[in-house]
Formats: C-alpha cells, structure tokens, sequence
C-alpha cells in the first residue's frame, strides 16, 4: 500500500521486540464482542491511485462549476478570482502539514502569517484586535453574541430580520442550549432597512444588537445609528459581514460604531468549495475586550536573544488550560484558509483592495439597471455594494432559479430557499455580481429571466382557461 | 522602510561564536542577518506599501456610478500590498521556519500527524468540486451530494452506527454537535439532566463543550493503570447524568476495556455515551465503536482520514449517531430518494420522524474535508484502513518498549499500548523537565511530541509516531530520543538553553502574554 512504509519484515521485527506474536497480540485489551474476523465487509478494497482518481473525476463531473455558465450567487459565498500564487502558497508542504504552532520556535512561518493576517482583519473592519480565526461566518456570529453576553452579564441578544438567517438559526440553536434569549424578527421586503424596529427592540437586559452589512437583501445602512442605540441602553452592536471586498468600498463597522465585528473570509482567497472550508473572522473595536475572546490570539514577543518572535498568547481564555471555564471550546481553526486570505490581501494591498470593489460594484450598477429593464423584475435596493434583491412577477423564485438553471443560467439565490415557507419573501431573487461576472453574463441572464417570466406569464393566462 | 532586516534578527556574534570541541567554528555574524538557507523575513507592512499591487485591476474611473448611499470609505484602510514575485518570496521564506510532516518525523501525541496524500489535494481540487456554491439549486450539484453521501456511508460502516450528521467543522465543533443532541433527546424526554462525567485524562475540549451546551462538569478519577476508573464512575452515576464523555482510545493511550461495562451503566440511568473519537485512528477498519454502546462520536476527518492540519486547521468533525439519538441530528443533511437522486433537506418536514435540534453551521460542512477523507478511504480501502490501524499500533508499541527501560513510562505494565505512547519526565535531574528535552529534540531535527498532555501524568510525554513512518525513521528518533533522556537524567545544563539551531531561540510567552501585542504598528 503506497502510504504505508513497514514491510513484512519490519512488522516481524518489531512484533519481536514488543514481545507478541501477532498484531492480534496488541489488540488483546478490545473486548471479545467487539473483535472482527477480518476487514469490515460491505466497503471496497485498497485502489490505485488512477482507480481513485476515475473514481472522484465522474463524481465531480455530475456537477455544474460555475465557470462553465452564467454564475450569480451570493447569500453569504461569493465567487472572485483567486491569483494563481495564492493555491502556490497554501500548497507548500511547511504550510500544509504543520499543526497549531504550539512549539513557537520552528513554527515562526505559521505565527508571522497569523501576526499579519490579524493586523490586515483589524484594519479592515476598523477594531484594534482581531483572532487567528474561527471557523466560518456564521459560527463567529455566535461566538459574539457569546461574548457579548459575558462582557454586559446579560442574556438577550436582539437579531436584525436582516441577518443572513442560516446565521441567525446557528445563533438560535445555540441560545436554546444556553438559555440565552434572542429576539428575532422576520425580514421585511422594503428599500431601507427598518432600524427604527430594530433599536425599539433593544432593553436594559440586552446584551447585543446583531446588524449584518451590507445585509442579506444586499442593502447599505448606516451602523452609527444602532451603535448609538445599543451604546445607550448598555448594549454591545455586533456587526457581521459577509463579503470582506465590500470593505474596500464602503466604511468599516469600526469606523462606525461597532463594538465586535465579524464576518465570513471565504471572499478572499478560499473559494467557493460547496460552503467548506470557510473562514471566521472575529475582531474587537476596543483591546479592553480582548480576554473574553474566543479562539487563538498570536502576539509578539521576543527569544532569548533579543530577536523578535512570535507565539500563541493569552491562552488562559483557552479550552486546553481553562477546561470548562474556557470563553470558547474551539480548538481546531481555519488556519489555511487564513493563509489564503492573507496571502491574496496581500497581492492585493490597499490599492487592489480599493480597485477589487470598485470594479465589483461598477458591474453590479451595470447588472441592476440592465435587470431592472426586464418585464416583471423590480430592483428593491435604493443602495447596494455588488448584491441586491430583485422582486420577480409570477412564480415563486425558487422556481424561477430553477427554470433558469435548466437554461444553463445560475441566476441568484431565492429567498423563498433560505427562508422556506415565508410567503412574503417567495417573489424575492438575490443576484449577485463580481469581478468575475462578464457584461455578456448579465445580458444572458437578463434574456433569460424575461423569457422565464413571459413563459410563466403564458402558461398561467393558459391557466385561467376553463380547466377540463 | 527597506533597512537590510527589520524583522528583529540583529547581526549580533553568534551565540555558540566559540570554538566548539571538535574544533569547529559556528563562523562570524553576518550584515543581513541571513545565515546561509536559513532567511530572515520581515513583516509586509515593513516593505509593502499602499500604492503596491500584485493584481491587474482596472483604474477606478472617476465619476463611475455609484449606488452606495453615503457610506463610501473616505479614510484610508491601512492595508500594504506586494508584488507577485515579492508576494511569493516572502511566503516562501515564511514557510521555511515552519515544520511540517513533509519535513520529517512529527509524533505530536492525540494530533495524528500523518502523511497528507497528493491525490486528496488534487482531487479537492477539481473545479467539479472546488468552484460551486453552497446554494446552486441541487439538481446542478447532484455529485456533492454524492460525495456527501458516499462518505456518510464509510463513516457509518467503520463505525458501526446508523446515521450521521456531516455539517461540524472540526473535533471541538463535533463534540458540541453530539452533546446537543444528547440534551435535545433528554429534553424530548421531559427533562434535559444537569451533569455531564468528564474523566481527568480528557481533552480540554470534553469539559469546555460540555460547559458550553449548559452542562455542569464532574470529573471521574483514573485508576493507577491509566483507565477510567469504573467503579467511581458507576457510583456518580443516577438520574442527574446526562451524559458521559469518554475518549476511546484514551489519551494515556490505552484501549477502554471496560468501555462495554460503563456503556450498558450509563444507558441503565437513562444517559447517553459520548465517545471522543480523536483517537479513532488507532482502531479503525478493526474495531467498530457501535459495538461498544457508542450514542455519539465525532470523526476527525483531519486525524484519522489524513486532510492536511494547515497550521491549525481547517478541520472537520462529522458525528455518528446511535438510533436513539439519530432523530435529532440537525440540520442540514443529505438523502438519497427511490429514483437515485440526492436531496440536501434543509427544513425540518412536518410529520416525519426526524425533529433536528437546530443548524450547527451556515452551510452544509467541510466539502473541501470531504473529498480529500473520501479518496483517501477509497485509496486504502477496508484492507488498507485495519492495516493503517495495526501500522500505527505497532509502531506506538515499538516506541514504548524501547524507551521503557531508559523513561518512566506510567503505563507500560497496562497491557500494549493503542497509536500512541505515554512517558513521564519524574526521572530527570538539574531541574530539567519535560519541556527542556522536547526543545532539545527540536535540535535534532524533530517535531517535539505532545507534551504536558494528559494532565493525568507528571510532565507527560505523548509520543504518537503514526502509520506512515517507516521503521528506519522510527529507529534514529529512539536513538535521539535516548540520547536525550540520558541528558535530561544526568541533569546537561545545556538542555535548559535548547533549541540552539531553530529560527528562534525560547520565546518569552510571559512577556507576551503581560502586554499583548496582537496586531502590527508602526514603530514610534
């Protein structure tokens, strides 16, 4: 077998020296009833290489990539172009197959990658102190209503209709375990976000107010307002972030107001990857906050020498020292993918960050006038950075996106999908448009959603016909 | 800003600047700081800047439309950039003061640190399954769902257990996902219990996860030969206990043989048994937790089924289910209907027998985890997997019996140990610890073993050297490692100073821990 370097002699040879006279010898403390005659029945034997990779090739061939068709989705996963050096820099086996830095000295490579992605998160969000990372979006989200919670000493966090609501099911999930109490409320198909029916939410007892920017229909809107809000009631203002390019072009929640910032990274560098591996981000406005935080912090330090050096630090707040009084059980992060998205912010710096946006946004702008054109469509959004809410006459959008994908269009994610079963949202389409989204794309989509729509208009007049 | 080195490494004499024994000279210090391969690097906002870009962008247009409602960025963001080239010479030159399996031998106990196949990296590649999105209408991703499913199944198979949910992120995350599961059961049941058993030996995630799902914590004692101690066990058991938490192999390293037993005790006062499958790799292809009264375990697809450790992630902690917790598996999960195809239910059907506790995650797990476990599966097959167990097995026992006569080995008289090989550091003199001989064993070329780890043994030494080391490998780290127990014991003053050769020398931790400096600024 081509991973595994014992030979038989080998395997006789250290048999002999532990004393035993089979493998069987050293398996003696396994109870009889859980003994096997043999290898586990009902799965395939050992393959090559070439076997496997046939195997895994017809797997991947059943689905549609994304750079075979017209691509528009968004909703929390955005697709960008991702520079050929990043997957060069994730691939090199130091990076690759090391583990959590525990022994600081020969894993500098790892900790100087943390120190400088922690540094690039903090100023892109506007806190002072960002972690090494969590494991995705909507875990982090989580993670700061749990903090939110220690840092007031209460148990309420109110959540904007507005955040992605896979966010706010995690954060429900896990406040039913808790006892913390959330106050949710359904999302409103409207131009601006309803602020004013957030804020009323907030009490004496609430620990955070949860705003996603921009928010899951794609709309802007303005923090400073709830910050002032939360802040006046005692409360922390959470806010969350799904697209980190959106940050080149418009304010940070920092600048903003907001006490704990976080967001998904997978934008930058990781990928789409069918939702996994993501990238949590956590980042605090203010250092005073930075030991109720959860996850691995690296800081800077210097050897017995004098050189400057970097460690894990403040562990003390960890799960391996602090056991069950631990701010977070995590352990396992996303380190590689923290390596993408360092690596790919730093190939693109300030002036690429700023370009990245632009550009995002410019093609979104081309898109929601070209869509907003198509019989039966309505843009939403007064503002938007690169995804905005479409209403679409006749059917359901579920449908819709469907219907499209049939005519090789991946054309937006229905709202009617993320929220099933909420019948004011059904009509609602979310498109979203990056660099990598050509103007030939958007004029294919805009084609076919008219003709989907004129067919559905069609068959429902077709309909009305006396049936039968 | 270009100074030769900012990165902190001063061209200072050499610390071992005299002549050495043998005669040899450790040479002059040199202007960069560099010596040689080993290249010093400095942090990018020290050479990149905000006008530098390794991407081709258009210019931004002025007076382009916008739509963004007042809330343009007006201050600068304070991000540098680099070029490509400097972009890849600066990450090179990172990766080279970092250790990895690639490197060498790596026998960090309960971390599996295990050879990473190529093909798994290829094959998480292909676009198939690298460039789609978690919410592509279904029927356009019917091959991920395939996966998805293909892997549900060997992990169910290995296991021995009839479901699985494979949406947890890493161990930790795993471990939360089937203790929720425990407190829904019990809270369908009428009354969600109070207490969750921990034994001493555990990881620190067991107690952290448990506190975390609003359990209170109690410890169970080990016995001297290193196992949970049943009788204490059974005699805190009762209708307050809702769960225990055992790890199977157990971080001493040694199979649970009465795991059977605390299974049918625990099950008798209505509780539930989490196993902590960290250590499955010891026992797959072999043994089939099922068989042993497991309700929950998670898997760490990155341990056992060989995706790459990153640095510190990403992981993947998929969790097997018994019957009696299997309905409350969350959300979501994929199914396979009559007619072949895959569905991913995302909401919970009124009227079925499934009520899922909630949603662990935005999306549907680790997809990228999942190709990389399942070709690995497919590449050792059920033959190769019970090999990789008895491999890695062999290899432990191998190590124990030949440092036993030399190290305190705690556990030696409990019977073979499982994948991984337990010491204690009780023997050294000079004030020397367990911590002075892993820094020493960086000097020669290792991956220091887990250490102080589990809490159970005075400075405990994990060694877990893994299935794919070969036995010359195996056999020059016992030599190195003997060596430097004969060190540690005779009290060689020059240990506590170790490592001499390593990018670094010992780092001041308390320093950075008393006045964090977390983030980058620019020097006053």
């Amino acid at each position: 077998m081509r991973y595994l370097p014992l030979t038989d002699t080998d395997r006789a040879d250290m048999l002999a020296k532990c004393g035993a006279d089979s493998i069987d010898d050293l398996f003696v403390d396994v109870p009889a009833v859980a003994q096997l005659d043999g290898p586990i029945r009902d799965l395939p034997m050992h393959a090559s290489e070439m076997i496997v990779e046939r195997h895994m090739k017809a797997l991947a061939g059943k689905n549609l990539t994304a750079e075979n068709t017209p691509f528009f989705l968004g909703a929390g996963a955005y697709r960008h172009h991702i520079p050929a050096s990043v997957d060069t820099v994730i691939q090199r086996g130091e990076f690759l197959t090391a583990y959590t830095p525990y022994q600081p000295e020969i894993a500098q490579g790892t900790l100087q990658m943390l120190f400088e992605f922690q540094t690039q998160v903090a100023r892109l969000y506007g806190c002072a102190v960002a972690n090494a990372s969590l494991y995705d979006g909507s875990t982090a989200c989580w993670e700061a209503v749990a903090m939110a919670t220690r840092v007031t000493k209460r148990n309420r966090a109110v959540l904007s209709g507005a955040l992605h609501p896979h966010y706010a099911e995690v954060v429900k999930t896990m406040a039913q375990f808790t006892g913390d109490e959330i106050a949710d409320s359904a999302p409103a198909i409207q131009t601006e976000p309803d602020l004013e029916g957030l804020t009323s939410r907030i009490d004496e007892n609430t620990a955070c107010v949860v705003v996603q920017y921009p928010d899951i229909l794609g709309r802007i809107s303005d923090l400073s307002e709830v910050a002032d809000a939360a802040h006046e009631k005692g409360a922390l203002l959470v806010v969350v972030n799904t697209e980190p390019v959106a940050l080149g072009a418009i304010k940070s929640p920092g600048e903003m107001g907001a006490d704990i910032v976080v967001g998904e990274g997978q934008a930058l560098g990781v990928g789409l990857q069918f939702g996994g591996p993501y990238l949590g981000l956590f980042a605090v406005r203010d250092a005073k906050h930075v030991r109720q935080m959860p996850g691995r912090l690296c800081g800077e330090t210097t050897d017995a020498e004098g050189k400057r050096g970097f460690v894990l630090t403040l562990s003390t707040r960890e799960q391996h020292i602090r056991r069950e009084k631990a701010t977070s059980n995590i352990c396992t992060n996303s380190g590689l993918c923290a390596l993408a998205f360092t690596t790919h912010m730093t190939l693109l710096g300030e002036k690429g960050l700023r370009q990245l946006a632009a550009e995002n946004h410019r093609l979104a702008c081309l898109a929601a006038d070209r869509l907003e054109k198509v019989p039966g469509v309505k843009l939403l959004n007064n503002a938007f950075f690169n995804e905005f809410t479409l209403m679409l006459d006749g059917k359901p959008a579920r449908e819709i996106v469907r219907d499209l994908t049939e005519r090789g269009v991946l054309g937006g994610v229905s709202l009617g999908r993320l929220y099933p079963g909420v019948e004011a949202l059904e009509h609602a389409l979310l498109v979203a448009v990056t660099e990598t989204t050509t103007v030939e794309d958007i004029e294919v989509l805009a084609t076919e959603l008219e003709a989907v729509i004129a067919s559905d208009a069609a068959h429902s007049t077709a309909q009305m016909e006396p049936a039968q | 800003m270009n100074a030769p080195n900012k990165s902190g490494w001063k061209p200072v004499a050499p610390v071992l600047g005299e002549l050495s024994e043998d005669g040899m000279h450790n040479g002059p210090a040199t202007t960069t700081g560099n010596r040689a391969l080993m290249l010093e690097e400095p942090l990018i906002f020290e050479t990149g800047h905000a006008e530098t870009t390794g991407v081709d962008l258009p210019e931004i247009g002025a007076g382009a439309p916008t739509r963004l409602a007042g809330f343009e960025r007006s201050e600068p963001i304070g991000l540098v950039g680099l070029t490509e080239p400097e972009t890849v010479r600066h990450y090179t030159r990172l990766s080279r003061q970092n250790y990895g399996i690639d490197l060498g031998f790596f026998p960090l106990g309960s971390c599996t640190m295990k050879h990473n196949p190529r093909l798994n990296e290829k094959m998480a590649r292909l676009p198939g399954f690298a460039d789609i999105h978690p919410l592509a209408p279904q029927n356009s991703v019917q091959g991920a769902l395939e996966v998805i499913d293909q892997l549900a199944t060997w992990l169910k198979t290995l296991t021995g257990m009839p479901a699985v949910a494979m949406s947890p992120k890493a161990g930790a995350h795993g471990e939360l996902c089937g203790i929720l599961a425990i407190r829904a059961a019990h809270t369908a049941a009428g009354n969600p219990r109070e207490v969750v058993l921990v034994p001493e030996s555990a990881h620190g995630t067991n107690p952290a996860t448990a506190a975390f799902a609003g359990y209170k914590v109690d410890n169970i004692p080990a016995t001297p030969e290193g196992r949970v101690d049943v009788e204490a066990l059974k005699a805190r058991l009762g209708p307050d206990v809702a769960a225990v938490m055992i790890t199977n192999p157990n971080t001493c390293g040694l199979f649970e043989k009465d795991f059977r037993t605390i299974a049918d005790a625990v099950h008798a006062v209505g509780g539930y048994v989490y196993c902590d499958g960290a250590n499955f790799n010891a026992i797959v292809g072999r043994v089939r937790p099922g068989d042993l009264g497991v309700d929950a375990m998670h898997i760490n697809l990155h341990k056992t089924f060989s995706t790459p450790h990153g640095g510190g992630g990403p992981g993947s902690g998929p969790v097997v289910f018994s019957e009696a917790l299997a309905p409350f598996a969350p959300l979501p999960y994929v199914e396979k209907d009559d007619a072949g195809d895959y569905h991913l239910v995302e909401e919970e059907v009124v009227g079925d027998d499934h009520t899922a506790f909630g949603r662990m995650t935005a999306f549907h797990g680790q997809m990228g985890m999942f190709t990389r476990a399942l070709t690995y599966m497919l590449s050792h097959g059920a033959d190769g997997l019970k090999q990789v167990a008895e491999d890695a097995v062999l290899n432990a026992n191998y190590i124990l019996r030949s440092l036993e006569d030399i190290l305190h080995a705690p556990f030696a008289d409990s019977g073979p140990c499982m994948h991984e090989a337990l010491f204690g550091d009780k023997d050294f003199g000079g004030g020397l610890s367990t911590l002075d001989l892993a820094k020493g064993l960086i000097d020669e070329g290792y991956h220091p073993m887990t250490v102080y780890f589990p809490l159970v043994v005075h400075g405990a030494m994990l060694v877990e050297p893994t299935e794919t080391e070969s036995k010359g490998s195996i056999d020059q780290f016992i030599t190195a490692f003997r060596s430097l127990v004969e060190r540690a014991k005779a009290g060689d003053e020059t240990l506590k100073q170790a490592p001499y050769f390593a990018p670094r020398r010992r780092l001041d931790e308390t320093a950075a821990a008393r006045k964090p400096k977390l983030a980058w600024t620019p020097e006053e």
